[in-house]
């Protein structure tokens, strides 16, 4: 087996590679000609590596690779919202969903491929939600204007989507994307809201691999529990050093096995008292454990991105991050201690784990 | 025919594509056109919709500043270039 992390920076794409083993790793990149990379995921079935990227001197394009990431092609065919419409800046997240692919931009909107990323269509733009003339106003657009943060097909039924709009929370379909509604019930805003049902500033999604109805997600104000995919939240900050973060990862096998990484909330975000830590909960967010074998501090100062950390899956689970300062760490003993794997990469957007057959 | 210098960096996008190349067109837009025929996409690369040059994209015909509806009369240099930014 070939277990491989697709590194997105804000200088291209890196590749790390290593056997089943995970102890040694080389580094190749930068890739996709050095353009800022928001987001990179493979697909194993289809043999695929996608990177999305935006260059300030030529826009937005979705790169891909057929051969392990040594030979890339670009695309933009379709990212567009028409000749009247306006600029898209950048596809902020990818989601390979079958043989579909979805990207999430800014405006925001969904697109989806049907040819493996030559060329796109608009998918959705949510046109049928009250929120959607708020964000079309362009002082109520987040900073970074990521529009879609994420798309995500519920593990057991694709008709099931939901769609994470930065700054404005988590939408869900029963019909393939024909018609949304907000799913925020129970998550806390310290803003005021126009309507309690979205509005709210959710960081990063995900399904428990163990459990489709378990879903976890990191907001701008919490830490939160679904057992009902995502219908209701539960807060389970409690135990943690702050209620903002941006990364999250679910145990691909113990539904109740959940990573955040928190920072400081202020306009640094980066470590509480410059200690970088991971910290985990095996217990639903009933308790959390702070992990810094490995780690550097005090005096690292550094964020990880929303993107930044995902796991590989296998039965003892790899669980990787990568930071803003550009390094690269990993766990295989499910995060009591940590190894680096690189240290100079360019500021790190997001970290994808992807395990090939041989 | 106007001849176009391309920035160093479109050409790792599209296969074959020069730095400099011999492309038909009265304007700015119909020489650039006439290259996306031959290179699929390099258009979008350049321009947004509207169309209009991409922000960072500065483009002169002859020495001088242009924008898309520029003519370019025969033998005309168009120089398309990335503006100096980044970091």
């Amino acid at each position: 087996m070939h277990v491989m992390l697709l590194v997105g920076t804000r200088k291209g794409l890196f590749v790390l590679d290593s056997d089943g083993d995970r102890r040694d790793w080389k580094i190749r990149g930068p890739l996709c000609e050095s353009w800022p990379v928001f987001h990179a995921i493979a697909d194993v079935e289809a043999g695929t590596i996608w990177a999305a990227s935006a260059s300030d001197w030529h826009g937005t394009v979705v790169w891909r690779s057929q051969d392990l990431g040594e030979t890339w092609e670009q695309s933009g065919d379709g990212l567009t919202y028409g000749e009247d419409g306006p600029p898209l800046t950048k596809v902020s997240s990818l989601t390979a969903a079958g043989d579909r692919l979805f990207a999430g931009a800014d405006y925001p909107g969904v697109f989806e491929s049907r040819d493996g990323g030559a060329s796109w269509q608009l998918f959705s733009l949510l046109d049928d939600q009250p929120a959607r003339e708020k964000w079309l106003e362009p002082d109520a657009s987040p900073p970074g204007r990521l529009g879609v943060i994420a798309t995500m097909p519920h593990p057991e039924d694709p008709e099931h989507l939901y769609v994470n709009v930065q700054g404005f929370g988590l939408f869900h379909s029963t019909d393939g994307g024909s018609s949304w509604g907000p799913r925020n019930d129970g998550m806390r805003a310290d803003w005021p809201l126009e309507d309690p049902t979205w509005g709210y500033c959710v960081h990063k999604v995900v399904f428990s691999p163990a459990d489709a109805d378990r879903m976890y997600t990191q907001t701008h104000v919490g830490v939160y529990r679904s057992r009902d995919a995502g219908a209701h939240w539960d807060e389970i900050t409690d135990g943690l050093p702050s209620d903002f973060g941006f990364p999250a990862v679910a145990h691909p096998h113990d539904r109740d096995g959940f990573y955040v990484i928190p920072v400081d909330p202020g306009h640094g975000r980066t470590m509480h008292d410059g200690q970088l830590a991971v910290w985990r909960t095996r217990d639903a967010g009933e308790s959390w454990e702070k992990l810094t074998n490995g780690l550097p501090g005090p005096n690292a100062h550094l964020g990880v991105l929303r993107e930044g950390a995902s796991t590989d899956g296998l039965d003892d689970p790899g669980i990787y991050f990568g930071t803003s300062t550009g390094q690269v760490f990993a766990s295989i003993d499910g995060g009591d201690s940590w190894e680096q794997l690189a240290g100079y990469l360019p500021g790190i957007t997001s970290v994808e784990a992807v395990v090939w057959p041989d | 025919m106007p001849v176009v210098h391309l920035p160093k960096t479109l050409l790792p996008l599209f296969a074959g594509l020069e730095r400099e190349c011999e492309a038909g067109g009265a304007t700015v837009a119909e020489a650039l056109a006439d290259l996306d025929a031959r290179h699929s996409g390099l258009l979008d690369r350049l321009c947004e919709p509207g169309p209009r040059l991409r922000r960072h994209i500065h483009v002169f015909v002859d020495q001088e500043a242009a924008e898309l509806d520029t003519p370019t009369p025969d033998g005309a240099r168009i120089d398309v270039i990335t503006a100096i930014s980044g970091g």
